[in-house]
């Protein structure tokens, strides 16, 4: 007869030493055996493409991720290859990534940072992706970013131009291709002192929460720098539809210019409703009355219809550039899907590709080794003219577009004209500005 | 007082909508009993008629024009409405530029279709399920409505512009004796209050001026009794909720150019209603429409910079506030029957 000696206490410290085990994350867990979170060992490889599949930003998260799927067939070796042939890096052949061929999962941000959290977790812990990309707004972005980090996987942000997301909220394993507010407030302020003149009064209607605060500030600061006046500021809840009882005050406040840091339907709505009490009509001081939308969006402004036309503002890339790498991405974009493609999109499939080169580059899928490939990686041919992933925050830097509404246009998507393409020393700031202070980048995490 | 005098205006637009919805919903709450969270829908639904016509108004066919090109560098190919074709360019131009006040035709026979579906199709077996089933049930055909529109239509808001006559603002502050530019007021706004007016005026005189009207009213008092004296009520309050939905409609028809339609703008009014019905008495007409008015109006008082500075945030929970104190004053609401919603 046996006896089984099992105690009351053996049991729990077992039970216990179990359980600690278990509740570990399973990327923890992962792949352990390669020294990183969900090493590919087959002849594939997985990335996440996380984008708003529902909810207000549906349409711009439809076009990133027409643009990824078009980045997986130029990594793979399908298509015309697109930028693959003007990128001045030359490590991707068409071979998909380290020689192993790209696939591809998907999530549904539904610009909400939790369901945005629980969907890159599920793509990394149950689906195996080794890096994670996309979203349309600095709320995700910041959120997913931070989960990135922690699970020890490469997140190379999509639309997010919050100060925040490469300022105190940036993590050693997160990248951001796309401009930020301090960036659109450098770049529209001169080109706005010039076409409007020095002497303005400004009103702000904020959009209420972290983007707007940031583009806030660093329009303020770059306006008053110019000589402008900030006669109010104002923030307006980022469920508002209806915009007049903010809009009607302006022109009692004696301001001449109003700035809307508002981006997706608060643009659209605010933008509307501010010309429909004719503030464009109005001289007050003496000046033709004007209306400034820091950052632009084509599919956005569509929503707008002309009420934006004669309006500024500034936007990260747009389709009519006339570089080669933006024509290449513009016919392959063009010719698959009939219509030239978004900002969003353009900035989702550069970071696609700059991630799959990095990871050429550097010989491994290893976050750690990535990071090192990226940062202060200089390239171009990618649309944005000669640009610099800086190493301090990995935030790159290049030229940035000031565009005016068309007054003439003739297609549904030719809306904007760019007006001005702003050198990237007039853009650049010093790793420490007080508009990116606090946080810091940490170290690499490879997970595992 | 300038300020105040354009909150006031303001408030009216604003009121006129949640007065719009509110009646349709106290109708329906009124003569079936029923908690119809699908209600912001239907307003969603109206503005999407306004949509669809100008689609369909703008239907075009494909000319090639050689001396243009498109993005790709290939020929241009310029989009012209076959309504030029039918009625020329100066008149097709004219029809669509008022395809938004010819969308009220457009809606009224679908909205009501769409109304009778919905009570004949789902909303009648829940006649005698609690107020919970009955909620639980309109609200997910509200998101099912939504995502049907998200799907044909997209996410993004489609601008839906009002005929160019009543583009501009109307300078009130001049005619007043204030300073000009001080208190201007865009016309289609205008035209937005004077149309739920005429709305409102509409349905109030409907139920008290035809024997139509007086049988619902008497429905509305004592369901049984109408029953018994052999008048078939279930029929004329189906009726009724066409019209709800009609009215409800046609406030989204209207508004789509003071804000460009999506898919969710029905969301966004349907709660701020539900406070407008239970403010103004739960199956009181003119206690929803008094009660949009007047949160319509207090909502906008709350936005100025001055009041925002005194109380932060007071803006977004200025309408709840209110009825917080009106139901502890007031349980029924502002002109609420006694017995409704008290069993």
């Amino acid at each position: 007869m046996s006896k089984t000696d099992v105690t009351r206490r053996g049991l729990l410290r077992t039970g216990a030493v179990a359980g600690a085990g278990l509740m570990v994350p399973t990327y923890l867990r992962a792949g352990g055996h390669e020294g990183f979170t969900n090493a590919p060992t087959g002849s594939t490889v997985t990335l996440g493409f996380n984008v708003p599949q529902s909810g207000p930003y549906a349409d711009e998260g439809a076009d990133e991720l027409r643009a990824y799927e078009l980045a997986v067939e130029h990594l793979n070796g399908g298509g015309d290859g697109g930028m693959l042939s003007t990128f001045s890096s030359k490590a991707l052949q068409g071979n998909g990534i380290l020689g192993k061929k790209v696939e591809y999962v998907t999530g549904d941000t539904q610009t909400k940072s939790d369901a945005a959290r629980a969907s890159a977790k599920s793509m990394i812990e149950k689906d195996g992706a080794v890096m994670i990309t996309g979203g349309s707004s600095s709320g995700v972005a910041v959120a997913v970013q931070a989960l990135c980090q922690e699970a020890g996987v490469i997140f190379m942000a999509g639309l997010t131009h919050s100060n925040d997301t490469t300022g105190k909220d940036k993590r050693a394993n997160g990248f951001r291709h796309f401009f930020n507010s301090y960036m659109s407030g450098a770049a529209l302020a001169p080109v706005l002192a010039n076409a409007y003149g020095t002497d303005r009064k400004a009103y702000h209607l904020t959009a209420d929460y972290n983007w707007g605060y940031t583009t806030e500030e660093a329009v303020k600061s770059s306006t008053e720098a110019m000589g402008w006046e900030t006669v109010n500021a104002v923030k307006t809840p980022l469920t508002q539809t209806d915009f007049s009882s903010y809009i009607a005050p302006v022109l009692q406040s004696g301001a001449d210019v109003l700035v809307l840091n508002h981006y997706g339907g608060n643009m659209v709505n605010s933008l509307t409703n501010a010309v429909q009490f004719g503030l464009r009509d109005k001289m007050v001081n003496g000046k033709q009355f004007e209306i400034v939308v820091p950052l632009y969006s084509r599919l956005m402004a569509k929503g707008a219809g002309a009420n934006v036309k004669g309006i500024f503002g500034s936007t990260n890339w747009h389709w009519s550039l006339q570089d080669e790498g933006s024509k290449a991405f513009v016919r392959s974009f063009g010719t698959k899907y009939g219509f030239p493609p978004s900002q969003a999109a353009h900035t989702c499939y550069v970071q696609a590709l700059l991630y799959a080169d990095a990871v050429e580059r550097a010989g491994s899928f290893n976050p750690c080794a990535v990071v090192e490939a990226l940062e202060g990686f200089e390239f171009d041919g990618m649309g944005n003219g000669p640009t610099l992933y800086r190493a301090e925050d990995h935030q790159c830097f290049k030229d940035v577009l000031v565009v005016k509404g068309k007054e003439n246009p003739t297609s549904e998507f030719d809306l904007l004209e760019i007006v001005e393409v702003t050198p990237v020393d007039q853009v650049t700031y010093a790793p420490d500005h007080p508009q990116f202070a606090g946080g810091a980048l940490g170290t690499c995490n490879p997970g595992a | 007082m300038e300020a105040i005098i354009l909150q006031i205006l303001n408030g009216l637009d604003k009121g006129s909508a949640y007065a719009l919805i509110a009646l349709g919903l106290t109708l329906i709450f009124g003569t079936l009993g029923v908690v119809n969270f699908a209600h912001g829908a239907l307003f969603m639904m109206g503005a999407f008629c306004a949509v669809t016509l100008s689609r369909i108004l703008t239907l075009s066919h494909t000319v090639i024009d050689p001396t243009q090109t498109d993005f790709l560098g290939n020929p241009l190919k310029v989009q012209v409405p076959y309504i030029h074709d039918i009625f020329g360019q100066a008149t097709g131009d004219a029809i669509i530029d008022w395809a938004v006040p010819l969308s009220i035709l457009f809606a009224i026979p679908i909205m009501i279709g769409i109304g009778v579906i919905m009570e004949r199709g789902l909303i009648r077996h829940f006649y005698k399920r609690p107020h919970a089933d009955q909620i639980l049930v309109t609200f997910g055909l509200a998101i099912v409505l939504q995502e049907v529109i998200k799907y044909f239509y997209g996410a993004n808001p489609i601008p839906t512009p009002s005929p160019e006559a009543f583009r501009g603002s109307f300078d009130f502050g001049a005619a007043l004796g204030f300073d000009p530019n001080v208190i201007i007021y865009p016309y289609w706004r205008l035209v937005y209050f004077g149309f739920a007016a005429l709305v409102i005026g509409a349905v109030f005189a409907f139920l008290q001026f035809t024997t139509f009207g007086m049988v619902v009213r008497a429905g509305m008092a004592d369901r049984e009794t109408v029953g018994l004296l052999g008048i078939n009520i279930d029929k004329r309050f189906t009726i009724m909720f066409g019209i709800a939905a009609a009215v409800a409609g046609l406030a989204g028809v209207m508004y789509t150019p003071i804000n460009s339609p999506n898919y969710h703008m029905g969301m966004d009014f349907l709660v701020l209603s539900f406070v407008v019905v239970v403010v103004g008495g739960m199956g009181s007409l003119p206690g929803a429409v008094l009660a949009g008015f007047l949160l319509g109006i207090l909502e906008s008082l709350a936005s100025m910079s001055v009041v925002i500075d005194f109380i932060p945030g007071i803006n977004q929970v200025i309408i709840y506030l209110v009825a917080i104190v009106i139901l502890l004053t007031r349980p029924r609401g502002l002109m609420g029957r006694k017995g409704v919603m008290e069993d």
